[in-house]
Order: structure tokens, then C-alpha cells, then sequence
């Protein structure tokens, strides 16, 4: 069971982050309860992998405050990290391991209590039992990024977050990754995920939000937002709503 | 503590089985060692009357030449692969990361020694396998491994990594070398002096002790927890 006492599984407030000068992310704030698909769009350069890794304790922010799943990332990051599962770009994966290799070591990693029968269950979920003894330098990027996302919900955890998940999957891993995400959340656990598709985004999302400059412009509920407007303003055309 | 000691291991035996497959780091250090040791061993002459002032010397240079080799590669390999990124997310401390890193690093190191150890007797015709030069090699080790991994893990993050490594280590790590140096010349040397108080080994222990409180420590904020 999932633990839902804290009302929001992630609250960010007047969050800035920057390398070195130029600030990356400015004065952020945003809540995401449970159950919810938040797909955050935005430019190259928007800020949208930095938001994503100050939220998943491999950046400190410079200022402002994070709470995950109620629990305060200053003060304990260990925990944040036991409740999230994070998919990146890369597919983080030792090459040079088998499938079965790399999820034995995160499943041990993450002290999963049977971590044979997790790995097992993961990788039917993913289609991918057929490749447990493969060494994942002998995958394609696409069945590297199943891996990938098997490994981050190895531990189940409450929070996923996604930095654009759908890059380099063809259609049958597609449809596979949205169908998983779908269950994820209908069992009331919340996926952030970042994207450049405004089709598979809009189809996905509970709520939509649009970083640009690092600063969210936009956040709102999926529903009644006009897909073709939507796609327009993410182009930088013209407004939501107007 | 039972679980930090087992992560500790988990990503020690990980990395050791990456290097049996690949044996990129023990076998390029290897052969660098062995070539800096027959570099050495010509371009000083040496000759059984002059082996017992070279041959700590020698053996220190090759031994510290071929850990930072393997200490380049330490963080060098998950930050290219994208897997120190995933390390740093799992749900441990930084101390864990660093200490199981530097457990790896400190048995490649010890590998290779050993192995070293027989060509330096050929080359330099003297008895390698004593208790004290095992101690000392095992002590001075910890602590190239140590400041090795916290250094090999800040370089990573700047553009001149292979050049920045040496730089930040030499200057911290002399301490330990010289102790290791004197205590091997008393093994092997004509030093007897200091050596039987074994003060050189507790110097070098007392230095393991500081690098292995502050590195853990230090990692976390070179990691930017």
C-alpha cells in the first residue's frame, strides 16, 4: 500500500537553481497530488532534466524547499531516493552486465526483500524476460530504455520521474511504457515525466505545466485544455486560454 | 550497519566483476608498472651495490604510477556510461558509494602489487615475500586508495581529468610514500634505524585513519548532495 498521509506526493516552493551566473530554474512552485500524471513541456534548455534532478537529490537546489511524498529533501534525501524511481536519457545501465545482472545489483541496491521474483515480475511487465542473460551493450537503445525503466520500478516506488521516457522507443515499447504508466497511477502513485510530444504528453497527462526560461508558465489540468492551442503556446504562438 | 557494510560490498564486488571481464585497469597497470620498473632499472644502473638505495624508490614509484592509472578509471567509467548517476540515486549515503569505490580500487591496487612484487625481486634480486613489506604495501595501499577515489571523483567532474588526478594526489599522498619508501628501505635496505620502532607504519596508519574520516565525508559534498 502506498503511504498517502502527506495530502501532495511533491511540493515545491520558491525553488532556484543555477550553474554558476545564470540561474537555470527560477522561483519554481508547484503541487502534484496523488494518482496524478504531471507532463512537463518545454525547449531544449527550458530547465526541464535540471528540475527533474534537483527533485531527485542529484542537484541541490540554491534556494527554496522540496517535499516528496511529505518528506523534506534537506533534511533527508536517502529516504527521498527509496520513494522515487527516476528514468533518465541515458539508459544507466552497466553495459557490461547482463539484464539480469543490473537488475539483481539495483534490486539489491534498494533492499528488496526477494529481489529473483521482483526482477522476474518487472521483467515480464516489459516484455523483456527473453533478454535476462543478454549483456545490455548487445541491446538496442530501445530495449536499453525498458530496461531502463524496469530498474526504476523495480522498488515500486510512490514517484516516478521521467525525463522524457518516450525518446528512442518504437511503437510497441511505446504503447507498452503508457500502458504501465496508466496502472501506475490508478494505483494512486504519481508520475512526473518531461517530454518533447505534445500528442503522447497531452494523451498521458492528468496535468500539464510549461517551463520555459526556467519558470513555469503554465499549470493547469489536462482537461479542457484544447489540444491544438495547447500545441500552438508550446510553440510559443499564443497563450493557454486566451 | 549490517546493510552499509553490505551495499559497501554489493558495489565492490560489482566493479571486480566488471574488471575480471574487461581486465582493462589490472592489466594496463600492470604492464605500466612493470615498464616503469625496467625504465628505472637501466636508467640508474643499478647493481647489487647500489639495489638496497634504489629499491624502495623504484618500487614506491612504480606502485604509485600504476595505482593512479587504475584510479583515473575508478569514476571515470560510470560518469561515461551514465551509471554514477544511478549509483548516487540509490537509496544510500554517499559514505556507502565512496567507501565501496574505494574497496574496489584498493583490491585492483593490491593485485597488481602483488603481481609486481615477484618481477621487482627478479629485476632487483632481493626477497619480496616478508611480513613487514606485506603490512606496509597493505597500510600504504588504504591510503593511495582512499585519496585516490575522492580525488579520481572530483576530476571526473573537470574537462582535464587524466591531467587534474595527479596533480591534487601527489602533493597529499607524499606523506605515505615517504613513510612507505623508509619503512621498505629498512626490508630491503640498509636503513635498521627507525624501522624496528615500526614509527613509519604508524605514520602511515595515522594518515589512513585522517583520509578515511574526511574522504567519505568530502565525497558527499563533491557529489552535491
Amino acid at each position: 500500500m502506498i503511504d498517502r498521509t502527506p495530502k501532495l506526493a511533491v511540493r515545491v516552493e520558491d525553488l532556484t537553481k543555477g550553474f554558476g551566473e545564470a540561474p537555470v530554474l527560477r522561483d519554481l512552485d508547484i503541487r502534484v497530488g496523488w494518482g496524478r500524471i504531471l507532463v512537463i513541456f518545454g525547449a531544449n534548455g527550458s530547465g526541464k532534466t535540471t528540475f527533474l534532478k534537483v527533485l531527485s537529490t542529484q542537484y541541490s537546489p540554491d534556494q527554496g524547499k522540496i517535499w516528496m511524498a511529505g518528506i523534506p529533501r534537506s533534511e533527508d534525501p536517502v529516504s527521498i531516493r527509496n520513494i522515487i524511481g527516476v528514468v533518465a536519457h541515458q539508459p544507466m545501465l552497466y553495459q557490461d552486465m547482463s539484464t539480469v545482472e543490473n537488475l539483481l545489483f539495483f534490486s539489491r541496491m534498494y533492499r528488496i526483500v526477494d529481489p529473483r521474483k521482483r526482477v522476474a515480475e518487472v521483467t515480464e511487465l516489459f516484455g523483456i524476460k527473453s533478454l535476462l542473460e543478454r549483456r545490455v551493450g548487445t541491446l538496442s537503445h530501445g530495449m536499453q530504455k525498458r530496461v531502463a525503466i524496469a530498474r526504476a520500478l523495480l522498488h515500486t516506488p510512490p514517484i516516478l520521474l521521467m525525463d522524457e521516457p518516450e525518446s528512442g522507443l518504437d511503437e510497441e515499447s511505446l504503447y507498452l511504457v503508457m500502458k504501465t504508466l496508466q496502472d501506475y497511477v490508478d494505483q494512486g502513485r504519481t508520475v512526473l515525466m518531461t517530454t518533447h510530444n505534445v500528442d503522447i504528453g497531452l494523451d498521458l497527462a492528468s496535468e500539464v505545466a510549461v517551463l520555459s526560461d526556467g519558470a513555469f508558465r503554465y499549470h493547469g489540468n489536462r482537461e479542457g485544455i484544447d489540444t491544438d492551442k495547447f500545441r500552438s503556446t508550446y510553440l510559443g504562438r499564443m497563450e493557454v486560454g486566451s | 550497519m549490517k546493510t552499509f557494510l553490505l551495499c559497501i560490498m554489493l558495489i565492490a564486488w560489482k566493479d571486480i566483476r566488471l574488471e575480471f571481464r574487461s581486465r582493462e585497469v589490472v592489466i594496463s597497470s600492470l604492464v605500466f608498472a612493470v615498464l616503469v620498473m625496467v625504465l628505472f632499472n637501466f636508467a640508474l644502473n643499478v647493481t647489487p651495490d647500489t639495489v638496497d638505495i634504489f629499491a624502495p624508490g623504484v618500487l614506491w614509484v612504480s606502485f604509485v604510477f600504476a595505482g593512479v592509472l587504475a584510479m583515473s578509471r575508478s569514476f571515470a567509467v560510470e560518469k561515461d556510461k551514465g551509471t554514477l548517476d544511478a549509483l548516487l540515486l540509490c537509496p544510500v549515503s554517499r559514505d556507502v558509494l565512496f567507501l565501496g569505490k574505494m574497496l574496489a580500487l584498493f583490491v585492483f591496487m593490491i593485485v597488481v602489487e602483488l603481481l609486481l612484487l615477484p618481477v621487482f625481486a627478479v629485476l632487483f634480486d632481493f626477497s619480496a615475500f616478508s611480513g613487514t613489506l606485506i603490512s606496509t604495501i597493505v597500510l600504504a595501499t588504504l591510503g593511495f586508495a582512499t585519496l585516490g577515489a575522492i580525488f579520481s571523483s572530483m576530476a571526473v567532474n573537470t574537462r582535464s581529468r587524466e591531467i587534474m588526478l595527479p596533480i591534487l594526489f601527489f602533493p597529499l599522498v607524499a606523506p605515505v610514500i615517504i613513510g612507505a619508501v623508509e619503512r621498505t628501505n629498512g626490508v630491503i635496505g640498509t636503513d635498521t634505524g627507525i624501522v624496528g620502532s615500526g614509527r613509519w607504519l604508524q605514520l602511515i596508519a595515522v594518515f589512513d585513519a585522517v583520509f578515511l574520516v574526511l574522504c567519505p565525508w568530502a565525497f558527499g559534498i563533491v557529489m552535491e548532495e
